[in-house]
C-alpha cells in the first residue's frame, strides 16, 4: 500500500533527509520518499502492518525532529 | 513602506514571532555592544547582559537542541549551534555567541521564507483550481465544491467562471482562456459538442455542461497532483547532497575535536584552539547547501508550469539537461497531422476550382483525412452531395452527382476503371480524379510541419543535440520530406510501433541520455522506455499526461528550446550552488585552521551561503 501524509513543522531540508533514511530502516517498508519542498511523505508499505509501520516512522520522524508531525488523514 | 508592511502581513505567526525575536535580539546587542565599549565593568555583568539577546534569539534552538540530544542526535543542526555558541560564552567571547545565534536565526528566517515564496508562487503559477460549481437539478441552480460533482451532472458556467470538471458542452458557445494550463494566451473557441478541460476559464458566454467525470479524474487535479508529487522524483544530485551532508557533518565535528585537543595537548593554549574549534561547528552545519538542490529543482519545475510545460520530476528535467539524442514522431509532433492540398494539376481543359469541385463532391461523405483535407480546401465552393456513393477501400471512392460518374482516389482506383492517364512521377501523396472515364486531373498533398518545427529543431542543435532522429509509420517519400523540411539527421519510415519500440532501443545510450518526443497516445511504450518521454498536446489529453515523464500542454513544437534551456538553466544552477557553497564551507575551514577566521566570519559564510544558494535557485520562478 502506498499512501501520501503531510508532515506538519518540518523545518530543515537535512532532517528531512535524515527522516527519510530513517524510516527506510523501518522493517516491512518498501519505500519511502520525504519531501521537504513539498512537506509531504510517501510512504510503501506492507499491506497488513500498515498502520503499525506508519506509528514506527512516526516515532523515527520525531526523534530526529520532535516538532515534526504526521498529520493522518 | 507600505510594501514593507504587506510582506509583514503576510508572514505567519511563526515568522512574525522570530522577525521580532531577532529585531529585539539585534537591538540589544547593540546597546550592550556600545556599552562595553564605553564603560568599565566586571566580566560576570556584561555575561548577564548579552545572555538577554542570546536567550531571546535562540532559546528554541537551546531547547530543541536539549529534546534532540536526548534522543541520540548528535549532528543535529541545533545542537551544533548550541554548542558552538555555548563554547563561545565559556571562553569568555560573549559578542560571538550572540551574532552567531542571531545569525543563525535570520538564516532559517530566510530560509523559511523562500521555501515558503517557492512554494506558493508554484501554486500561483498553477492557478487553475475552480473553487466551486454550479450544478442544474430540475432546472434549479445549487452551488457545490468540484468534488461533488458527479459525471452526467448538468453544469452552468458563467464567463469568468472556471470549468469545474472536464465536461461536454451542450449548449453554447464561448472561449476559453486556457493560459494557465497551456502557457498560450490566445483563447480556445468552444461549442456544442465540443470538451471544455477543468481548469480553464470561460471568457465570453454562458456555457452549459455535462460532466464527464468526477473532480479526482478530471485534468484540473490530476494536473495539481502531478505538479506537487514532482519533488518526490529526486534528481541525482539531489541524492548527492544529501549523502554527502551525511558524511560532512560527522568528519567537521570529528575535526573540531581533533583541532581543540590535539593542538592544545602541545601548545598548552586551550584558549585559542577551542576557539578555532567553535568555528569549525558553525560550519558544520549542512542545511545550507542540502536545501539548495530541492529548491533549484522545485524552482524549475514551477517555472516550466508556468509555461505550459508540466515536468514530474527533477531527475526528468536533470537528465534532460545532458541529453544528446532527440528522437521525434512524425505525425502530430513534427507535422499538424493535418494534409493540406499543396497542387492543383487539372487535366486541359478544366481549370483548378472545377477539378477541385469534382474531387471534393465525389469524396462528400468521406471521413479519410485526404477528404476532409479536400473538403477543407474546397470551403468556398457550393458542393451538390452524391447520388450514389462507392467506397473503394484502400484505392478512394466512385460516385454519382450532378449527371457525372466521379472516381477520386489512388491511381491504382483509376486504372482499374479503365481510365487513361499518365501517373505522376512524385512520391507525395495524391488524389487522382477521372469524370465519365475521363482523366480530370491530380490533386496533391502533404502533411506539412508545423509552424516553427525548423526552427525548434535547429535551436535544439544549437543548445547541444548532437542528433535528431524521426521515427513514424508513414512510407519513405512522406518521411523523407518532412525529415529534409524540419532538418531531421536520420528518418526511419514504415515503422510498425511495435518496431519503433525497437528502434529506440537501438538508440538507446549508456552515457548519452536520449528525450523522445510524440503524442502519448499512439507511442506510449516508446514514451515510457526512452529516458526522458516528452508527450505534446497533453492539453486534455489524460493518456498522454499519464504515460510521459515531461508534457508540453499545448502542440508547439517552439517549447521544445525553452523546456531544454529550463532543464540547462536548472542544472547549471545546481551546480552553482554546489559548488559556491562547498568552496565557500571548505576556505572559512581552511582560514580557521590558520587562524585567520573568526566566527563573525564563519556563521556570516554559513548564512550567506545559504542566502545566496537560494536566491540564486529563486532566479527559475521569474517570468
Amino acid at each position: 500500500m502506498k499512501k501520501s501524509y503531510r508532515l506538519e513543522d518540518l523545518d530543515c531540508a537535512n532532517c528531512a533527509a535524515k527522516m527519510e533514511r530513517a524510516v527506510a530502516g523501518v522493517a516491512g517498508v518498501n519505500r519511502v520518499t520525504i519531501s521537504f519542498m513539498a512537506q509531504k511523505m510517501v510512504l510503501d508499505a506492507a499491506d497488513e502492518r500498515f498502520e503499525a509501520i506508519l506509528d514506527e516512522a512516526e516515532a523515527c520522524i520525531k526523534r530526529v525532529d520532535a516538532n515534526c508531525r504526521v498529520i493522518r488523514k | 513602506m507600505k510594501k514593507l508592511k504587506r510582506w509583514y502581513l503576510r508572514l505567519t505567526r511563526k515568522q512574525k514571532l522570530l522577525l521580532l525575536r531577532i529585531l529585539l535580539a539585534v537591538v540589544l546587542f547593540a546597546c550592550v555592544f556600545t556599552l562595553e565599549r564605553l564603560t568599565e565593568l566586571h566580566k560576570l555583568i556584561f555575561l548577564a547582559l548579552y545572555l538577554v539577546p542570546y536567550l531571546i534569539a535562540g532559546y528554541d534552538v537551546l531547547i530543541r537542541s536539549g529534546r534532540n540530544i536526548s534522543h541520540g542526535q548528535v549532528f543535529d543542526e541545533n545542537f551544533l549551534m548550541s554548542l558552538a555558541t555555548v563554547g563561545a560564552l565559556v571562553i569568555g567571547e560573549y559578542p560571538e555567541a550572540v551574532f552567531v545565534m542571531v545569525f543563525y536565526q535570520i538564516g532559517e528566517l530566510f530560509q523559511n521564507l523562500a521555501v515558503e515564496k517557492s512554494r506558493r508562487s508554484i501554486s500561483d503559477l498553477m492557478d487553475i483550481c475552480p473553487e466551486t460549481a454550479t450544478r442544474l437539478v430540475n432546472g434549479e441552480e445549487e452551488t457545490v465544491s468540484p468534488e461533488e460533482v458527479a459525471p452526467g451532472d448538468i453544469l452552468l458556467v458563467r464567463p469568468g467562471e472556471k470549468i469545474p470538471v472536464d465536461a461536454r458542452v451542450l449548449e453554447g458557445a464561448s472561449a476559453l482562456d486556457t493560459a494557465a494550463l497551456t502557457g498560450e494566451s490566445a483563447p480556445r473557441e468552444i461549442a456544442v459538442g465540443d470538451k471544455a478541460v477543468s481548469g480553464c476559464v470561460n471568457l465570453t458566454g454562458m456555457l452549459k455542461l455535462e460532466a464527464l467525470c468526477g473532480y479526482e479524474d478530471s485534468a484540473v487535479s490530476k494536473i495539481l497532483e502531478l505538479v506537487e508529487n514532482a519533488s518526490f522524483n529526486k534528481a541525482k544530485s539531489e541524492n548527492f547532497i544529501t549523502k554527502f551532508a551525511k558524511y560532512y557533518t560527522p568528519a567537521v565535528v570529528l575535526a573540531a575535536v581533533l583541532l581543540a585537543v590535539i593542538p592544545t595537548a602541545i601548545t598548552k593554549d586551550p584558549a585559542t584552539w577551542v576557539y578555532r574549534a567553535l568555528i569549525f561547528l558553525v560550519v558544520s552545519c549542512p542545511c545550507a547547501v542540502v536545501i539548495s538542490v530541492p529548491l533549484a529543482f522545485f524552482a524549475g519545475i514551477g517555472g516550466a508550469s508556468a509555461k505550459g510545460l508540466l515536468v514530474k520530476g527533477g531527475n526528468y528535467l536533470e537528465t534532460l539537461a545532458g541529453a544528446k539524442t532527440a528522437v521525434f514522431d512524425k505525425t502530430g509532433t513534427l507535422t499538424a497531422g493535418a494534409f493540406r492540398v499543396t497542387e492543383i494539376l487539372p487535366a486541359e481543359g478544366l481549370t483548378e476550382r472545377q477539378l477541385l469541385t469534382l474531387a471534393a463532391g465525389a469524396e462528400y461523405y468521406s471521413n479519410h483525412p485526404l477528404a476532409v483535407s479536400i473538403r477543407t480546401a474546397a470551403a468556398d465552393v457550393k458542393l451538390t452531395p452524391p447520388t450514389k456513393v462507392a467506397e473503394a477501400a484502400g484505392r478512394g471512392v466512385k460516385a454519382e452527382f450532378s449527371g457525372n460518374v466521379v472516381l477520386a482516389g489512388n491511381a491504382v482506383l483509376l486504372r482499374d476503371e479503365g481510365v487513361d492517364f499518365v501517373a505522376q512521377k512524385d512520391d507525395s501523396t495524391m488524389v487522382y480524379v477521372a469524370a465519365d472515364g475521363r482523366y480530370a486531373g491530380v490533386i496533391k498533398l502533404e502533411d506539412v510541419p508545423k509552424p516553427g518545427a525548423r526552427e525548434a529543431i535547429a535551436a535544439l542543435r544549437q543548445a547541444g543535440v548532437k542528433k535528431t532522429v524521426m521515427l513514424t509509420g508513414d512510407r519513405r517519400a512522406a518521411a523523407e520530406k518532412v525529415g529534409e523540411a524540419v532538418g531531421i539527421d536520420e528518418v526511419f519510415c514504415a515503422l510498425l510501433p511495435q518496431e519503433k519500440v525497437e528502434k529506440l532501443k537501438g538508440l538507446l545510450h549508456k552515457k548519452e541520455p536520449l528525450f523522445y518526443v510524440g503524442d502519448g497516445i499512439n507511442d506510449a511504450p516508446v514514451i515510457r522506455l526512452a529516458d526522458v518521454g516528452v508527450a505534446m498536446g497533453g492539453f486534455g489529453s489524460d493518456a498522454a499526461i499519464e504515460a510521459a515523464d515531461i508534457v508540453v500542454m499545448d502542440d508547439d513544437i517552439r517549447k521544445l528550446p525553452l523546456l531544454l534551456s529550463i532543464a540547462k538553466k536548472t542544472r547549471r544552477i545546481v551546480t552553482e550552488n554546489v559548488v559556491f557553497a562547498l568552496v565557500v564551507k571548505l576556505a572559512v575551514l581552511a582560514l580557521a585552521t590558520l587562524g585567520i577566521a573568526n566566527m563573525w566570519l564563519g556563521v556570516l559564510a554559513d548564512v550567506g551561503v545559504a542566502v545566496l544558494c537560494i536566491l540564486n535557485s529563486m532566479r527559475m520562478l521569474k517570468k
